[in-house]
């Protein structure tokens, strides 16, 4: 695996030696960083209240870094309960005196502004949340970024279009909404959860991840910006209390939640009997079944950009590989072949396939269950590469000889490490697709059709990806079945999930 | 089944006559066994009856069949009016509310497989099938809820037009929740709505009948197989519905219909990892709580909605029940 020459000081620590590939050198490329020059982080953040940046009220922070160097970004404030009360007052204000009250059509013109401005801003957007993620600057530029404004502009036109979506005449917003969420997508979850509450009238409060809260600062920065209503949109930044204060306060009407399943779980027991709407967006452990007739070129493809797109911290991530017994070594062979040629290194290099793992905590836990894969007799494989001496850093994985009822067959590993199990018939890759309590999503290569839908169809899964894989759009409805969790975000059910209906 | 209708239509007499305003539920002041039982409407003593009436037994709905419990037990049921004994029920236990869940998982693979057009037809025929059945439902209606035989009538012609509004939603329900997607890439991409599977379904506690179909009909429309906890004080109308599935072309194990106490089975199904969902509707406010957190532990659909049940429905008790998939393809040559 090529590594990429770092450009800059900071991030000297990424620079690794050329690896060879199966066919020769790899080439080198030379680097091609992105400046951060077009980003201004603050040394301090305060939370976003009724539209301004104060302290927290303890005065308590903690400290954001750049998982590829370690380096601190900034520090942050951490919301304690009386923020959380707070910001869940200021959000109530605001529902009812402006948010609430005002026609569809206004609503729509403050979310196409929010928009426009997440478009204008898209590159600082994009380096930022490549500082502060991890991940590659190639996709934060090219899909984060763009979808998360594709949201906001999608949503935008559905203010003011309520009444004809289905839902009988005037549906009701629900009233506040306490939204926590992840740190794998931090723009775009931002955007998934604000856009559709915000175009239903209802007013927000939204949690961004411990490790990931700069943009989530920076999109409220917008919303001023946009002269968005004080208290329609708050952010509260914090770790895993605040979130829990705030689907808990009883203020909250409207609860969502993109994260694991055991949190998810525990946000639901929390809240029982409260009488809050809850939509849960969790994990995944999908199956991307490949069929003998399948397009190798295409597959490979596919198979690389399922699993280990944005380092596999995807919760629809492609993470059990199933392959037809008779191309499963042509497949896997030609698979090997492709990963040696992905780079991992420097995020903000736009030549980088593969970015820095989240955090510490991620990648301890990617480690322990690699480890148990090997000890359970699963034969392990990464290309040669070679890791950054600082930061956060996983090289690609792939397991052959996998069997159902090992952990990295059934855990969510979300990390960059693909499990791949073979199957016979059609009926055995069902079988083996669906033995997971998880539900959120799967893919299906084949020349074939009719195979396509017939696969399709038994799939319990929220998102059926065929003969591709990773594809969002404002327009797709996306969510799971069982334990990946309830509810659609995206689409006209997306409107669902923040109505009374 | 005209055995079962007469001890019903013997009771005629001790109910208020028609045109009567529906009677509320009165504190039966249980009598001593033996005198209900040699008094009891099962006995069939209509003064027009020269012949011992033939007393139907009342059992739980599982898989098509028709079992005691297997815990042995059997609960009284008195009528609302008089609160006079009307037959022993079969008090299911949690064993059996497992059982309930098998039969019901066995059977969504058949049931969610059928054609959308077929399942409406399916559901049509009940309909007709309560039609004409449908004195002996008014009978049931006047014996448990107390009400007068015109409001039982007009329940009854209640519950045949749910069932033909439900029946007409399987071949329809796909083209209001799903569609085609206009996604900014050169890709095919529409969603269509898919049942969640088992759906354990505590039915309301007053309205013995319309409230039962009305929470049961939308869950099985759409393809789901359920278990129903019927109401605990008002079992026997469910279980007379539970004949008319038998004989009609419901699959056995699309429908199972458990009869006794909400408090010990809905706990078990709330808890169940083989349950997808649950309608919390029946369950009394202060037991919510408690069932929403076992139900949150494999992350249940829940869904609790008491409706005016003689109001014309919406669609949403069916969307509650149902998983939007997504299916993308690229397009090109």
């Amino acid at each position: 695996m090529a590594d990429t020459e770092a450009g800059e000081a900071d991030s000297a620590a990424l620079t690794s030696p050329m690896a060879t590939t199966a066919s020769g050198p790899a080439w080198e490329y030379a680097p091609a960083p992105e400046s951060r020059e077009i980003v201004s982080i603050a040394p301090e953040y305060g939370l976003f209240v009724n539209g301004e940046f104060a302290a927290a009220k303890k005065g308590r922070t903690f400290a954001t870094v750049n998982p590829a160097t370690e380096e601190q970004l900034a520090q942050v404030a951490l919301a304690g309960t009386s923020d959380v009360r707070r910001a869940v007052a200021a959000a109530r204000a605001a529902y009812e005196r402006v948010w609430e009250p005002m026609p569809g059509t206004e609503r729509a013109k403050y979310l196409y502004r929010i928009a426009r401005i997440l478009q204008e801003r898209s590159r600082e957007f994009a380096v930022l949340e490549s500082l502060d993620n991890g991940k590659p600057i190639k996709e934060t530029r090219d899909v984060d970024v763009p979808l998360a404004a594709a949201h906001f502009f999608y949503y935008a036109g559905w203010a003011d279009k309520l009444d004809y979506a289905g839902f009988g005449p005037r549906p009701q917003p629900l009233g506040v909404a306490g939204q926590v969420i992840p740190w794998n997508f931090p723009l775009l979850m931002a955007a998934w959860k604000l856009a559709p509450a915000l175009a239903t009238g209802n007013t927000c409060v939204l949690k961004p991840a411990e490790t990931t809260p700069l943009t989530a600062l920076l999109l409220a920065e917008v919303c001023q910006q946009a002269e968005l209503p004080p208290g329609v949109v708050n952010v509260l930044t914090g770790a895993g209390r605040t979130g829990a204060a705030l689907v808990a306060h009883s203020g909250v009407d409207k609860v969502a939640f993109t994260g694991s399943t055991e949190v998810g779980i525990a946000i639901g027991q929390a809240i029982a009997g409260k009488g809050k709407r809850l939509t849960l967006e969790l994990g995944g452990k999908a199956a991307n079944v490949v069929f003998d007739d399948a397009p190798v070129d295409q597959a490979i493809e596919g198979i690389v950009n399922g699993i280990f797109f944005n380092q596999g911290h995807v919760c629809c991530a492609g993470s059990r590989l199933l392959v037809q017994e008779s191309v499963a070594e042509h497949v896997l062979d030609r698979l090997r072949q492709r990963l040696t040629a992905l780079r991992l290194g420097d995020p903000l290099d736009k030549n980088t396939d593969i970015g820095a793992i989240n955090s510490r905590r991620q990648l301890e836990k990617i480690t322990e269950l690699s480890a148990a894969g090997e000890a359970e007799g699963a034969h392990r494989w990464s290309p040669p590469c070679e890791l950054p001496s600082r930061g956060f850093w996983f090289a690609p994985t792939v397991f052959t000889g996998v069997s159902q009822s090992h952990r990295i067959a059934r855990e969510e590993i979300f990390g960059p490490v693909l499990s791949v199990l073979t199957f016979r018939t059609p009926e055995e890759a069902v079988a083996k697709a669906n033995n997971t309590p998880y539900g959120l999503s799967a893919g299906v290569w084949t020349e074939k059709g009719s195979r396509i839908l017939w696969l399709a169809q038994r799939m319990r899964a929220g998102v059926v990806w065929a003969n591709t894989y990773n594809k969002f759009d404002p327009a797709s409805p996306f969510g799971g079945y069982r334990e990946s969790g309830y509810g659609r975000e995206g689409g006209r059910p997306g409107l669902a999930a923040y109505l009374d209906v | 089944m005209s055995e079962g209708q007469k001890p019903k239509k013997a009771r005629r007499k001790s109910v208020p006559p028609a045109g009567d305003s529906p009677v509320a539920t009165r504190s039966a002041s249980p009598a001593p066994l033996a005198a209900s039982t040699t008094s009891a409407a099962p006995a069939a003593t209509g003064a027009n009856s020269s012949r011992l009436g033939v007393r139907k037994t009342y059992k739980l709905y599982v898989g098509g069949a028709f079992p005691r419990s297997e815990s042995g037990r059997s609960y009284p049921v008195r009528a609302a009016w008089d609160g006079e004994l009307l037959a022993y029920a079969a008090q299911a236990s949690r064993k059996d509310a497992r059982d309930a869940v098998v039969a019901a998982r066995a059977a969504v693979g058949k049931w969610s497989g059928a054609t959308a057009y077929n399942r409406g037809q399916v559901l049509y025929r009940v309909a007709e099938m309560i039609e004409g059945r449908a004195e002996q439902f008014a009978a049931d209606l006047v014996a448990a809820e107390g009400i007068s035989w015109p409001a039982a009538r007009r329940t009854v012609a209640a519950v045949v037009d749910r069932w033909v509004w439900y029946s007409g939603w399987p071949d329809k329900v796909a083209q209001v929740a799903g569609g085609a997607n206009p996604v900014a890439g050169p890709y095919f991409n529409f969603s269509v709505p898919e049942p969640t599977g088992v759906v354990a379904v505590i039915a309301p506690a007053e309205s013995s009948l319309l409230g039962l179909v009305s929470v049961l009909a939308p869950v099985i429309a759409t393809g789901n197989t359920a278990v129903v906890v019927a109401s605990a004080e008002r079992p026997l109308p469910a279980i007379t519905l539970s004949e008319v599935l038998a004989t009609s072309d419901v699959p056995g194990g699309v429908v199972n219909i458990l009869t006794g106490r909400t408090a010990e089975l809905a706990p078990v199904l709330a808890g169940h990892f083989d349950v997808n969902a649950i309608d919390l509707t029946g369950v009394a406010l202060s037991a919510r709580a408690e069932l929403e957190r076992l139900a949150a532990s494999n992350v249940k659909r829940t869904f609790c909605a008491e409706d005016d049940w003689m109001a014309v429905p919406t669609p949403r008790r069916m969307l509650a029940f149902l998983e939007i998939k997504t299916v993308w393809h690229p397009v090109g040559l």
